[in-house]
C-alpha cells in the first residue's frame, strides 16, 4: 500500500522563485534564506519520495474571482507552471499521479470532504517555489525526481477553511493514500506563511515569536495549535498570514508522533518570514520502501 | 443574524472577506486578465477602452486610473489582484507595499531587513488612534 511517511512545511514567496529564476541566490540578500535549504535537499534525495502531495494557494492566477472553491484537487495528468503576469517560470511541467489522485478524490468526498475536481489546471508559484527550494534549481527540460499531487486550498478570500477542518482533511487524505493499493513512498508539504502582510498600511508585520511558537507546537501540539482562531492568524501573523492553516492538512496527515528532522527561520524574503520544518513519522524514520 | 466581523478592529488592514469580494468583483476580473501577454498589450494600447469591458463603479476605474494602490483595496480590490495591475506597470510586491505603507521603497525595504514591522503596538485599531492623538 501506500504511505505518507514525512511532511515538509514550507514557505512559497514567489520572489524566492524569481531569486532561483534570476541566479540571485548566492547573493548576500538571499543567501541565508537558501542556505536553510541545503540540508532539506540531501534529506529529500535520501527520503526519495515517489509522489508528493503538495498542499498549497493558488494566487488568483489560475482561479480568478468567477469560482472560488475551498478545496480543488489537481486530477490532470500534468500542469504547466502558468504566467503571474511576469511570465511562466521557467521550471520543468509538474507530472501527476493521476490514478492516484482519482482514487484520492474519490475516497475524500465519500469521507464527505466535497473537494472539486481539477481536470485542467495550471499552477502558480504557490506550488512551484516549494519544489524549487526542495529539488533545486531545474529548467523546463528537466523533470521533477518524483510525481505530485496538487491540493489548492482557498486562503485568498475570507475565510478560509478552520484549522480544524485542514487537520480533519489530512487526517481523509492519509486514509485515501493508505487505501492506494501499490508501494509508495509519498511525502506531503503543507505550504505558505509564515507571519506577512502584502497589503495596505500595515504591510511588512512580521512576529517571529508567533512564527516560532506555531513551528514548535506542530510536534508538541498539534491538536491545539489546529483550533487558533482565523482572527489570531489576521492579527498577530498578518492577513496572509491564514495562509499557515495549510500546514495543518501536512501536519493531520502525518502520525501523532512525530520528530523533527530539520527548522529553518529567515526574515525576510521580500515582505515575508521565510519558516520551513520536516517532520518525519517516528516509525518510519530511516526507512523507506 | 448577522455574522460577527471580528478581524475589523486591526489597523491598517483590510481583510477580503465575501462583502468585499461581491464588491470588488469587476475590478478584480479586470485585474487579473492583465495576467496574460495578449490582454496587457491591449491595456497598454489604449486603457480607456479596455477598462469599458468591465462594469466597475466610476470610482473604482478612477482609482486604476490613477493607480492610487490603497483605495482599490478600499473598494473591494484584493492585493493578489491589484499586483496583476502592479506587475504590468513593472511594479513588485514590495514595491507596492512601499507605497501602500506611504513609507516609499527604500524605507520600507530597510524595514523588512531589520526584522519587518512589529506587531508591538500594530495588534488593534486603538493603538493606532491612541497613537494619533499623542
Ligand atoms: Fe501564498
Amino acid at each position: 500500500m501506500a504511505r505518507i511517511t514525512a511532511g515538509v512545511g514550507c514557505s512559497h514567496v514567489p520572489a524566492i522563485g524569481a531569486a532561483m529564476d534570476l541566479g540571485k541566490t548566492g547573493e548576500p540578500y538571499w543567501a541565508p534564506c537558501f542556505a536553510g535549504f541545503e540540508k532539506s535537499r540531501e534529506w529529500i534525495k535520501e527520503a526519495d519520495p515517489d509522489v508528493v502531495f503538495l498542499v498549497y494557494n493558488d494566487h488568483c492566477t489560475v482561479f480568478d474571482a468567477s469560482f472560488i472553491p475551498t478545496f480543488a484537487l489537481g486530477c490532470a495528468a500534468e500542469f504547466a507552471p502558468a504566467d503571474e503576469g511576469w511570465g511562466p517560470r521557467p521550471v520543468p511541467v509538474v507530472r501527476n499521479h493521476q490514478v492516484m489522485a482519482s482514487h484520492v478524490a474519490q475516497s475524500l468526498i465519500l469521507d464527505e470532504f466535497d473537494i472539486t475536481i481539477m481536470n485542467e489546471m495550471e499552477v502558480d508559484h504557490g506550488l512551484t517555489v516549494p519544489l524549487s527550494l526542495m529539488f533545486g534549481n531545474l529548467g523546463v527540460d528537466d523533470e521533477w525526481p518524483c510525481l505530485v499531487i496538487p491540493l489548492c486550498v482557498n486562503v485568498v478570500q475570507y475565510p478560509a477553511p478552520t484549522g480544524n477542518r485542514c487537520y480533519n482533511l489530512g487526517k481523509a487524505i492519509r486514509r485515501a493514500v493508505e487505501s492506494f493499493d501499490e508501494d509508495l513512498n509519498v511525502v506531503i508539504f503543507g505550504t505558505g506563511g509564515m507571519s506577512h502582510q502584502l497589503q495596505y498600511k500595515r504591510a511588512g508585520l512580521i512576529n517571529k515569536e508567533w512564527d516560532i511558537q506555531f513551528m514548535d507546537r506542530l510536534t508538541s501540539d498539534p491538536v491545539g495549535l489546529s483550533q487558533t482562531p482565523h482572527v489570531e492568524y489576521l492579527r498577530e501573523a498578518g492577513s496572509e498570514g491564514v495562509e499557515l492553516v495549510m500546514w495543518h492538512i501536512m501536519r493531520g496527515a502525518l502520525d501523532d508522533e512525530v520528530e523533527e528532522v530539520h527548522r529553518h527561520y529567515h526574515v525576510p524574503a521580500s515582505n515575508t518570514a521565510v519558516g520551513h520544518i520536516i517532520l518525519a513519522n517516528k516509525k518510519d524514520l530511516g526507512v523507506s520502501i | 443574524m448577522a455574522l460577527k466581523k471580528d478581524y475589523e478592529d486591526i489597523p491598517g488592514t483590510l481583510v477580503f472577506d465575501a462583502d468585499r469580494g461581491r464588491e470588488g468583483y469587476h475590478l478584480n476580473q479586470f485585474c487579473i486578465s492583465l495576467r496574460l501577454q495578449k490582454n496587457r498589450d491591449a491595456f497598454n494600447a489604449d486603457e480607456g477602452a479596455y477598462l469599458d469591458r468591465y462594469p466597475m463603479t466610476a470610482e473604482q476605474r478612477q482609482a486604476v486610473v490613477d493607480r492610487d494602490w490603497n483605495r482599490l483595496l478600499e473598494l473591494g480590490g484584493n492585493i493578489y489582484y491589484t499586483s496583476k495591475l502592479g506587475a504590468n506597470d513593472g511594479i513588485t510586491f514590495q514595491q507596492l507595499a512601499g507605497l501602500m505603507t506611504g513609507m516609499g521603497n527604500e524605507a520600507y525595504r530597510k524595514m523588512m531587513v531589520e526584522g519587518g514591522r512589529s506587531p508591538e503596538g500594530n495588534r488593534y485599531q486603538h493603538e493606532w488612534d491612541e497613537e494619533g492623538e499623542t
